[in-house]
């Protein structure tokens, strides 16, 4: 005789895709909850904590917004070992044409978002039939490459980069741009993989001749979803950039490649939301981290792995489990 | 006799050392199901492969009605209508077996042929479904398909196959690691397609099957087509017996 879980549904039908069948003001509340609490902790969080936690919020939605475009490429079959790329495009390209161009911040962003993800589609169409490791290993090299152009051939700032770049009008406009930003691209891409699009989407990274056999351009979709995904990347450096009021080769540095990462795998990949978790809480940890000098890296390691090994899902897997059903023990016999 | 639907002229492949396909040429007629038979390794997959795009021929054409599509990607042939399946089963193991249909009915052939509208997919989907023997409205089309019994599988990749609408099938030994009760049950589907007009091009290892619906059989032995006409005129061929019917022994 064993012990076993039995994971049982909840009640509410809540997992059907968009059909919503509600039975009262409660199962409103069950399906609205999980959506509107952390926004509204979020809001909260914003109005009472200084300065100082307000930038690290901006920083977070920076890097929530390169993981949720991170899982978004993934859920298309194409595991991007580069984030930077996109996030240095769109941080340089805003910084060019404000400072070169005196174009006004209203513009440069969004400019640099779509201009910045068309660049990036472009300089990776080449390599979009190479799957696996072999595209990975490209996006990896592409901003680790165009960083020694820009240190050896002096432009842009060479290695002082640029500096002075217009600001932001005011903090709260900052803040909230980036916070509504992060949420907005989290919706958009949730409700896109929901549909048919997604599903082709889907169907290309389980299994692309399959959807080649079909009838179906699987190039053209793969470009699209790797300028959506770069668009997003783009927009998170080009505001980056003015919140620093500087651009300069750091933004194609490795962290913004492997934390994006790093937050999907903690948060749990294929959703959106646990990435945007998983930059919610990686993030912060590491700001908190920040009094303890060199043994900061050491207990962030330790964290990671810790998360990796017990929850191995991603902590919204978890969540939404146990939101989702309730388990108990139940006795099995085997004869 | 009408103008030849698939006009396969010298084709050949080599991979490496191996002559995979070696000069072969044959034409399919419009409306006709023709088998590709012969011993495992003698170039059938491959054959399948080259027609359809996947992979490009060393030399040699092919032909899809009067268009040359030699070395044309895989989507734009199945847009035309060539359709095939996999020997290897490939579903979209995450989706449930029914949104795996979704997709070929999502391709722009489909749109095409239905006057620029893709109307209800998911009710086309389940009558696809119904079609190769799928319950209607049972719990199997929910399931992903990665959890779908083999059986299952290869009606799923017929019926991902059908969705396009396509006017040339070519099925990749649909019944290898069925049960004869399976292969039973399929049989009657690809009898109903001939009658329908469409062109089947069936590659089959289980022959006593094949040469119930086949017209014709082209029998490759080493990438080389050693035979090439009615099932009961080419088993008779001393060559055809010596190099498959010799040593395997089913007929």
């Amino acid at each position: 005789m064993y012990i076993r879980k039995e994971r049982i549904d909840r009640g509410v039908k809540a997992r059907t895709e968009d059909l919503f069948a509600l039975a009262s003001g409660w199962d409103l509340l069950y399906l609205l909850a999980p959506r509107l609490l952390p926004i509204l902790v979020l809001l909260l969080l914003t109005v009472t904590v200084g300065p100082y936690w307000q930038k690290v919020l901006i920083s977070t939605a920076v890097f929530a917004l390169l993981a949720i475009s991170w899982d978004f490429l993934v859920a298309a079959g194409m595991v991007s070992l580069g984030q930077a790329l996109f996030f240095g495009m769109g941080a340089y390209l805003t910084g060019i044409l404000n400072h070169y161009f005196h174009w006004p911040i209203w513009l440069t962003i969004p400019v640099s978002t779509v201009l910045g993800g068309a660049l990036c589609t472009f300089i990776l169409l080449p390599v979009l039939r190479l799957r696996g490791i072999y595209f990975s290993m490209i996006t990896l090299v592409l901003p680790l490459m165009l960083v020694r152009i820009i240190e050896a051939t002096k432009i842009f700032g060479g290695t002082e980069g640029i500096s002075g770049l217009a600001s932001y009008p005011g903090r709260w406009l900052e803040l909230y741009l980036g916070l509504a930003a992060a949420w907005a691209a989290l919706f958009a891409f949730r409700r896109l993989l929901n549909a048919d699009y997604g599903l082709i989407l889907k169907g290309i990274s389980d299994n692309d001749r399959s959807v080649m056999s079909a009838g179906i351009n699987i190039y053209w979709y793969k470009a699209q979803a790797l300028f959506l995904a770069g668009s997003v990347g783009a927009f998170a450096g080009a505001f980056m950039t003015h919140s620093y009021m500087f651009v300069g080769m750091p933004v194609f540095a490795l962290d913004y490649s492997i934390l994006p990462i790093a937050a999907a795998v903690v948060g749990g990949m294929g959703t959106m939301a646990g990435p945007l978790l998983g930059a919610f809480i990686l993030v912060p940890l590491s700001e908190v981290l920040r009094g303890l000098g060199g043994l900061r890296i050491v207990i962030y390691a330790l964290s990671l792995t810790v998360f990796i090994v017990a929850l191995p899902e991603g902590l919204f897997h978890y969540i939404q489990r146990k939101y989702q059903q309730f388990e108990r023990k139940v006795k099995v016999d085997y004869e | 006799m009408s103008a030849p639907i698939l006009t396969v002229a010298r084709l050949a492949k080599r991979f490496g050392g191996v002559q995979a396909v070696d000069d072969i040429s044959f034409l399919v007629q419009p409306g006709e199901l023709l088998g590709i038979i012969g011993p495992n390794g003698s170039g059938k997959t491959t054959l399948v492969n080259l027609i359809s795009g996947f992979i490009r021929p060393d030399s040699g054409t092919v032909r899809y009605r009067d268009r040359e599509i030699t070395g044309c990607m895989p989507y734009k042939i199945s847009q035309l209508g060539l359709a095939r399946t996999f020997q290897m089963v490939r579903p979209f193991y995450h989706l449930p077996a029914f949104k795996n249909m979704i997709i070929p009915l999502a391709s722009p052939r489909v749109k095409q042929l239905s006057g620029g509208k893709y109307g209800d997919r998911d009710a086309v989907a389940k009558d696809l479904l119904e079609e190769v023997g799928f319950e209607r409205d049972s719990a199997v089309i929910n399931k992903p398909a990665g959890a779908l019994p083999h059986g299952y599988l290869k009606r799923l990749e017929l019926a991902k196959c059908l969705a396009l609408r396509p006017d040339l099938i070519i099925l990749d030994e649909l019944f290898s690691g069925l049960s004869l009760a399976e292969v039973a049950g399929i049989l009657p589907i690809i009898e109903k397609l001939k009658t329908e007009g469409k062109t089947i091009l069936m590659i089959e290892h289980r022959l006593r099957e094949l040469f119930r619906i086949a017209d014709r059989v082209i029998v490759l032995n080493f990438g080389q087509k050693i035979a090439d006409g009615r099932p009961e005129q080419v088993m008779q061929g001393d060559e055809v017996r010596k190099a498959y019917l010799g040593t395997e022994g089913e007929g």
